[in-house]
């Protein structure tokens, strides 16, 4: 392969592909074959971290950044005056088994602008992942982009090679898209995902009968929605994410704060900031409902249709319902444990193990490493030391913050610093 | 009664062997140290303990059959620390281990375990930062080439999920701090002693040794790592907590341009 056309073409198109926030490499069980190359199987690794302190696991690339559609949204639009380039099938062979050898990354994340049409378009995606697997006997990770509006016979040949399929749904809401990306309808998003649904169904199934049945998609699918571009509040977002979460058995939504690339007076204008602090509230919601056991609503509702910023859901979550509070470490099951501000499912783990060798005072719990800062008023221990008064939320809150330092204060503090 | 201080040869099964010696005589005031590392204790005597593998794999079974598989692993990751003193906390840990019916590996609030089970977290988190930060260079005699100076003993924890992943081409990771690698020939890993020239610079790229493609891959990696970067979402604050400077000058992607 020429040096400098690569070069020049992987500027482009890993810059065009960078706004896709999903890099996970863990869930899938394809293990080396036949002394191939490479293996998944395992917990992700992230091989690097860039600048903006975000994962480097997968080489994430566009196919192409041609594309026949305009939305508003994407640095990709039609109507965006950028340089465009495309890569060739071997090109990318090349660069994914090169730098999976120098043990780079865990393999390849593709997706691409749409040309000509979608199944032109999925065609060349399942021919990059063919080759890889075929003819390189590559074993890494694979992601490829289901293209909206893809045939179903091409999403089966895809899950074939591909170890996680995902599609951007984007706009949280259909009248957001519509607004937005005008070309495009969100049943063209959901066929492929419906269609790599029941494959993965059915080759679990399969499974049970016949051991050797070919992998389908064995990390499953993911989508991803952007953030602060199209006006939705944090009630609309995160019910859509558990619709999607709840139809379409996927394994990860994704949240990504909208970064202004366009001066188009329907988005957030170039220069205002990245609604980072938000996305991670988003994700932390995401988190208590996957793995903390909450409902959806418990956090977000009519009434609480926006996520704080200052506190994390849970502690706010908290506020809001201190009749269930104190909780007796000592006692509690593990779900109410998982309620507690302050204590991640790790802790939640090493206390349950502990407590059955003595009864857990504030100094072990300290020393097993339990945020104490927000725990304490909400807990009991073997202890007659715990918090008597009775707080009102908005003192507890003050509390919590006034001891401790968040890392976005500063970006939430619009007050002057006198002495600083 | 004197204090005994047991010199060990610094091996995995040269600590359970003296670990055998210490429950066999029934010793009490006893501190173990590494051959490496001997520092006089006064009021003790010292005393020179054969490694004997037998021995070393009866205390190791004996371990297994009363510890969790995860406890019984970090034991052994605890002991890669090389940290002064590991091997006497280890010591005080397993006497717990021993003394109870209990499985007690779990027994988070006891401060053995605890503290033991903090030094092998350290040292896990080790082992995946190489298994990802480990960058191979294509060297002329093709040969995919590594060197590493990590923190903690970890070639021998991280062998197995290199020797997996790149079941087809020859590679060498090697240990700059303790002066050994693992050699993988496409059938076998084995731990190598290596002898480099003396102008050798292991963070650089030299024409004399790396195959002329090593270079463009190099570059192309370098190109992407900056391409992926978001500027309006810096945050180096992040960055340096996920990539520690001391690791920066074995990552391609770090080097000067």
């Amino acid at each position: 392969m020429s040096f400098e056309r690569t070069q020049e073409k992987l500027k482009i198109l890993a810059d065009a592909a960078k706004y896709d926030v999903s890099c996970s490499s863990s869930g899938s069980q394809r293990t080396n074959k036949n002394k191939g190359l490479g293996d998944a199987t395992g917990m992700g690794i992230c091989h690097s971290y860039t600048e903006d302190g975000r994962c480097v696991s997968l080489l994430k690339i566009l196919l192409t950044n041609y594309c026949i559609f305009d939305c508003a949204y994407c640095v990709t639009r039609k109507s965006n005056d950028i340089k465009r380039a495309a890569f060739k099938v071997q090109e990318v062979v090349d660069l994914t088994i090169n730098f999976y050898r120098r043990n780079y990354i865990e393999g390849l994340f593709l997706s691409s602008g749409i040309f000509k049409s979608a199944d032109y378009t999925m065609e060349r995606l399942v021919a990059v992942a063919k080759k890889l697997r075929l003819e390189e006997n590559f074993n890494g990770y694979i992601h490829l982009k289901s293209i909206p509006g893809a045939s179903d016979e091409l999403m089966r040949e895809a899950g074939l090679y591909a170890d996680r399929l995902s599609v951007n749904i984007e706009i949280p809401t259909a009248s957001g898209l519509k607004k937005l990306a005008p070309d495009k309808k969100r049943e063209d998003f959901i066929k492929p995902m419906v269609k790599v649904k029941n494959e993965i169904i059915q080759y679990k199934s399969e499974k049970k009968i016949i051991k050797n049945t070919p992998k389908y998609a064995p990390a499953g699918q993911s989508t991803q929605m952007i953030i602060g571009a199209s006006g939705e509040n944090d009630f609309q977002i995160m019910q859509t994410s558990n619709h999607f979460y709840n139809t379409y058995n996927l394994k990860r939504v994704y949240y990504s704060g909208y970064v202004p690339i366009s001066y188009d007076n329907r988005l957030p204008q170039i220069g205002s900031a990245v609604p980072m602090m938000r996305e991670n509230r988003l994700y932390q919601t995401d988190w208590l409902m996957r793995f903390y056991g909450f409902d959806v609503s418990e956090i977000l509702n009519e009434k609480h249709q926006n996520l704080d910023l200052d506190v994390d859901p849970k502690l706010s979550w908290a506020l809001r319902n201190l009749h269930e509070f104190p909780v007796d470490v000592n006692t509690a099951d593990k779900r109410m444990l998982a309620r507690i501000p302050g204590l991640g499912m790790k802790s939640v783990y090493k206390i349950l193990n502990a407590r059955r060798f003595r009864r857990l005072n504030w100094e072990h719990l300290k020393k097993i490493g339990i945020a104490l800062n927000r725990a304490q008023y909400f807990m009991l221990c073997d202890s007659n030391q715990f918090e008597r008064r009775d707080l009102s939320p908005e003192k507890i809150k003050g509390l919590i913050l006034q001891n401790s330092t968040s890392k976005y204060r500063s970006t939430l503090s619009n007050q002057l610093s006198l002495f600083g | 009664m004197h204090n005994r201080n047991l010199i060990y040869d610094g091996t995995f099964d040269g600590f359970l062997s003296t670990v055998f010696y210490v429950f066999e005589q029934q010793l009490d005031a006893v501190t173990i140290q590494s051959e490496s590392g001997v520092q006089h204790i006064m009021f003790s005597e010292n005393e020179t303990i054969v490694t004997d593998e037998l021995k070393a794999n009866r205390v190791w079974k004996g371990l297994n059959n009363k510890m969790s598989k995860s406890g019984h692993y970090q034991l052994y990751y605890a002991f890669l620390s090389e940290q002064a003193g590991v091997e006497n906390l280890l010591l005080d840990y397993i006497r717990y281990v021993f003394s109870t019916d209990l499985k007690v590996d779990k027994d988070f609030s006891h401060p053995s375990v605890l503290k033991i089970v903090q030094i092998a977290k350290m040292v896990g988190r080790e082992k995946h930062r190489m298994e990802a930060f480990v960058r191979f260079r294509l060297t002329k005699d093709a040969i995919y080439f590594a060197s590493i100076e990590p923190d903690f003993n970890v070639l021998p924890l991280i062998s197995k999920h290199f020797k997996r992943r790149y079941a087809d081409q020859k590679w060498l990771i090697y240990d700059i701090k303790r002066q050994y690698g693992l050699f993988y020939d496409l059938q076998k890993v084995d731990i190598i002693a290596m002898e480099f020239p003396s102008n050798f610079d292991f963070t650089k790229t030299n024409t004399d040794y790396f195959d002329q493609q090593e270079f463009e891959f190099q570059k192309l990696w370098q190109d992407y790592f900056k391409s992926t970067n978001i500027e309006s979402r810096k945050n180096m604050k992040l960055h340096i907590r996920h990539v520690p400077k001391r690791y920066w000058k074995y990552l391609s992607e770090k080097q000067p341009y």
